[in-house]
């Protein structure tokens, strides 16, 4: 239950951007999730409305982007979205790829009022 | 004034510009959006870099130790205590108690139990307050024994240089493909308890193979407290890697 913790940092974010910003409130966060990094969205909304209550975030809306795991291929250079946890390039079967989405949680866009 | 706005801006050629700024200031409009896209846990990874930092300028080497509870952490940090030819210190993260952290003293470890309350996995910013009850001049190696789960501690990056996550043979099979995020993160997988194999149905081949299909080029080893040579090859591993630390 680590989405406690992340919905933390993120709500700490969407302060520090109001701040900066001398806005009044948030009226929606967006963010990217990755489908390998490591948190449950449903658990993440949850926490997200839990914790909203109290904060600059009050009356913002939710909106999750789940990201596929993607790849780019050192071998052959294709660029491809991984559905499996099978970490080979579907084109030429390589196993030397570097992850370019996919894993991590990104704040991407806020609504400020 | 202007006719647009009602802004008070009078001189013709100034006008597109302080118009520009008065509409685009926040504090006079309702609502505005803006791109941010940063990494949710950005301050974290900052604090782990810092910590790396910290142990680069101490010649330490930093392995980060995850599993469930009860796959062998504390017991493999033991084993090795008597067989290492390089010295460690350990910052140990449990719920509650500091019995960790009492075994590896009563074996001469130099260890510091960070309680984490309910918090599920340990943050780089925990570890970084026990980086400063380390005495680094004195270690080769830190370990960090993150809190025993599979699913936390994987997201959150601690500050160390290399990640060992274990698996024990009780816990049954297929763990690994279970926790795909865990098992990427790892640079050493060690199946321990191996002992414990004729006891279980556990394939130790197919799950090998199921942690390269997730990590290709990841290393693994087995392990068993009792068979000083297992503790041997993990030592070796480390030493190997202390190396290039230097």
């Amino acid at each position: 239950m680590h989405e406690y913790s992340i919905v933390s940092s993120l709500i700490a974010l969407c302060e520090e951007e109001v701040g900066r910003h001398k806005a009044a409130s948030v009226s929606r966060v967006e963010v990217k999730i990755g489908v390998y990094s490591g948190v449950e969205p449903h658990l993440l909304e949850v926490a997200f409305d839990t914790f909203k209550e109290r904060s600059i975030c009050k009356n913002a809306d939710f909106i999750m982007h789940i990201q596929p795991l993607k790849v780019r291929c050192c071998s052959c250079g294709s660029e491809s979205e991984l559905i499996t946890s099978r970490y080979r390039c579907p084109e030429c079967e390589s196993t030397n790829l570097e992850v370019i989405d996919g894993e991590d949680m990104y704040l991407m866009r806020l609504e400020l009022e | 004034m202007c006719k647009d706005c009602g802004c008070s801006v009078t001189e013709e050629h100034h006008h597109h510009q302080a118009h520009e700024t008065l509409h685009h200031n926040p504090q006079l409009n309702d609502s505005k959006t803006i791109d941010v896209i940063t990494k949710i846990l950005h301050k974290n990874d900052h604090e782990a870099a810092h910590n790396r930092e910290h142990l680069d300028k101490n010649h330490v080497l930093g392995i980060n130790l995850m599993s469930s509870p009860g796959s062998g952490k504390t017991s493999l940090l033991e084993a090795m205590a008597e067989l290492a030819d390089f010295s460690f210190g350990v910052i140990e993260g449990d719920l509650e108690t500091n019995k960790d952290a009492e075994r590896l003293k009563a074996k001469g470890i130099e260890a510091y139990q960070i309680q984490t309350g309910s918090a599920c996995h340990l943050d780089a910013f925990m570890v970084h307050k026990g980086l400063h009850h380390m005495d680094l001049n004195e270690i080769d190696i830190c370990f960090v024994e993150n809190v025993g789960n599979l699913v936390c501690p994987a997201s959150y990056d601690v500050g160390m240089h290399l990640n060992i996550v274990l698996v024990s043979i009780p816990e049954g099979e297929d763990k690994i493909a279970k926790y795909p995020v865990m098992f990427r993160k790892a640079d050493l997988i060690l199946f321990t308890k191996t002992d414990l194999l004729p006891y279980f149905e556990y394939d130790i081949e197919a799950e090998k193979k199921t942690a390269r299909t997730l990590k290709p080029n990841v290393d693994i080893l087995e392990v068993n407290t009792k068979d000083p040579q297992s503790i041997k090859k993990v030592i070796d591993w480390i030493a190997f890697k202390q190396r290039f630390r230097n």
